[in-house]
């Protein structure tokens, strides 16, 4: 027997809710609340009884039109690419501020992407973020954390 | 009231004022397309500019920067499926599409034009009805709150294509179930945090909205470059269209901006209810009100599923001044903002402001619409150089749309978890796009859930524990008709057919 994709996501659908429904009974509710009409658990305990029943319910039930993906068209390594640039972007936008790493991950981002105009490149990463720094920084006023412009003493 | 009509216009078209609401729509815009940075953002930046100004001269300002925020929200949702605010999220539902399909220019135009007819509608509304009104406000109690999500939950139908609304369902779930983690409102007992600290004020939504929209739009293109079947989506992408409006397009917003109107301007006198809730409302209610062969176009660039979103948001925005002008109640956070810039005028908002000072109340009403007309005026002729965004290479764009998103998070919260819990959440969502899964619904409920806990819970505690609440108060039951009427009418058409 051949199960669809989509049967293959409800019923992880159903998984995730019945962990749910685990961690809505590790909720600690006061004691005074345990036999309230209403407490922090009754809404969650409602909503993985209806995860759970939606999705056995899909399971179960006949499809209309399963969907079809073709994973051969699909571009999976840029994807890839992108969301760990993406990560490391999340990674040092902290640490080496918001300039350089902002602009670094532009102009990698175009890299991997396959862009080779060296100077679009460069002027939608570099300028650009510093234009939008001004904008946010020096217009409007917005706190934008940067300990290298600090400690280089362009911005306050 | 004319007396203080042409007091308010007198106040409002003096030339300084008048350069104040022009710069207030131009910077508002710019803010708005800003994803992280909405309305609110946008008032609070303007307070401390506005302190040496005469009282109606910086709320003149305030209010060209509301409204040119809220225009600015729409404006990225179309574009590139960013809603920059949360009140223009439902626009993205078919401006985006529209966009995709070579019209951007058409889309951005509706958008403009729903806009102005929803404010222009809200500010009639607002001059004739604001002291009823507030009363009216307040006779709403929970029941009728969580009746009213309840209704505003039926909008699912509309993103379900046939043999998916189980999809749709799951989708709404899991948004109730992202938007229940973090501390419980009443108690304070932690749910779903897993021990991280991060999570004990719950998932933002502009988090989740820019996972499940942009980031997750934007891991699509890359994903699908190579798709065939995209290549054509690819060229339509770089044509901005004509922003003129056919007869055909004309009549059709003509039978959606009254309706959407008077739902947005009364869901915006709501305390707590707001843009939000009132573009998803209208949305919903839109495609229970059109023809069948215009319901399929929903979700795929409709024009009623564009004008309904944008002419309830910006009436909404008008109808949150009902409570804020006539009784001091902020009814959103962006009039809360507006409450706090009053106080600091000195000027006291309740029922006395109409008496005490009519030339700040009348003024505001003014510049609100004097507002819209100039946000009408500066944007119409820029919407051709507005839709080049669209033009933007895909390698360029992406990877801008990417540097939007997260910038968006770290302004908020300068913490590299959202970041992650973000794109964790966009890989998910991309993965279930693929297969169809809906993502609006999920984003419905996110909007939903916290305030239809709140409210259902205030209503069993007071019925102690009885599901009486739902048909006691003739208001909650008149709205569960309405509701019950709605799912029997789609379950009945889908034997039918």
């Amino acid at each position: 027997m051949r199960i669809s994709t989509d049967k293959v996501i409800s019923l992880l659908f159903f998984v995730l809710s019945a962990f749910y429904l685990h961690q809505t009974y590790q909720i600690q509710v006061f004691s005074f609340d345990e036999n309230a009409p209403f407490n922090a658990k009754t809404f969650p305990t409602f909503l993985a009884y209806i995860g759970m029943f939606l999705s056995i319910l899909y399971v179960v039930l006949p499809e209309n039109k399963p969907t079809k993906v073709d994973h051969k068209v699909l571009d999976y390594r840029s994807s890839i690419y992108l969301v760990i640039i993406t990560v490391i972007y999340g990674f040092v936008i902290l640490r080496a501020g918001f300039f350089l790493s902002t602009s670094f991950f532009l102009f990698f981002s175009y890299y991997f992407l396959g862009e080779r105009r060296w100077i679009w490149m460069f002027i939608l990463s570099f300028p650009f973020v510093a234009l939008f720094m001004f904008l946010l920084h020096g217009i409007l006023d917005v706190y934008l954390r940067d300990p290298l412009l600090k400690l280089l003493g362009i911005i306050g | 009231m004319i007396e203080g009509i042409l007091i308010g216009l007198e106040t409002a078209l003096s030339f300084k004022n008048l350069l104040m609401v022009m710069m207030g729509c131009f910077f508002g815009t710019i803010i708005g397309m800003l994803p992280g940075l909405g309305p609110m953002t946008a008032i609070a930046l303007m307070i401390p500019i506005t302190y040496g100004f005469e009282p109606a001269t910086g709320l003149i300002l305030m209010a060209g920067v509301y409204y040119g925020a809220v225009f600015g929200g729409s404006t990225s949702s179309i574009l590139i499926n960013a809603p920059g605010v949360p009140g223009t999220v439902a626009t993205s539902f078919d401006g985006y599409p529209m966009a995709q399909q070579g019209k951007a220019g058409k889309a951005l135009a509706i958008a403009a034009y729903s806009s102005f007819a929803g404010g222009t509608i809200a500010a009639i509304f607002l001059l004739f009805a604001a002291p009823s009104l507030s009363k009216v406000s307040l006779a709403f109690r929970s029941p009728d709150y969580f009746a009213l999500m309840i209704l505003g939950l039926t909008a699912v139908a509309a993103f379900s294509s046939k043999g998916q609304f189980l999809k749709a369902m799951m989708m709404v779930v899991l948004g109730l179930m992202l938007a229940s983690v973090g501390q419980d409102s009443l108690s304070d007992i932690t749910r779903f945090t897993f021990g991280n600290i991060n999570l004990l004020d719950g998932i933002s939504f502009v988090l989740v909205v820019m996972a499940t929209f942009a980031m997750s739009e934007a891991l699509t293109i890359i994903l699908k470059g190579k798709d065939p079947s995209r290549a054509t989506e690819q060229i339509s992408l770089s044509k901005l269209g004509s922003i003129r409006l056919d007869k055909e397009e004309r009549n059709k917003m003509l039978k959606t901006i009254p309706r959407s109107s008077v739902l947005g301007f009364l869901v915006g006198v709501l305390p707590g209810a707001g843009a939000t809730i009132a573009s998803f409302l209208a949305y919903g209610m839109e495609r229970n009100f059109v023809n069948e062969d215009e319901k399929q176009k929903f979700g795929k660039g409709s024009v009623q599923g564009l004008a309904a979103p944008e002419t309830a948001n910006n009436a909404a925005c008008s109808g949150a001044f009902v409570p804020l002008l006539t009784l001091g109640i902020p009814g959103s956070g962006t009039t809360a903002v507006m409450l706090g810039a009053l106080l600091g005028f000195g000027i006291q908002p309740g029922p006395r402001l109409y008496m005490t000072n009519p030339e700040i109340f009348w003024s505001v009403i003014m510049s609100m619409y004097i507002g819209m007309v100039i946000l009408l005026i500066l944007n119409l002729p820029l919407i051709p150089y507005i839709a080049r965004v669209l033009a933007t290479p895909k390698n360029f764009l992406i990877p801008l749309i990417l540097f939007f998103s997260v910038t968006g998070i770290y302004l908020m919260s300068f913490n590299n978890f959202d970041i992650f819990l973000m794109i964790g959440i966009a890989v998910v969502a991309t993965f279930l796009k693929l297969y169809n899964f809906p993502m609006p619904p999920l984003i419905l409920a996110f909007v939903l859930g916290g305030l239809m806990e709140e409210n259902l819970r205030r209503s069993l505690l007071i019925s102690d524990g009885s599901f009486n609440f739902l048909w006691d108060r003739p208001l909650t039951a008149i709205i569960l008709a309405i509701t019950v009427t709605i799912i029997s009418w789609q379950i009945f058409k889908s034997f039918k057919k």
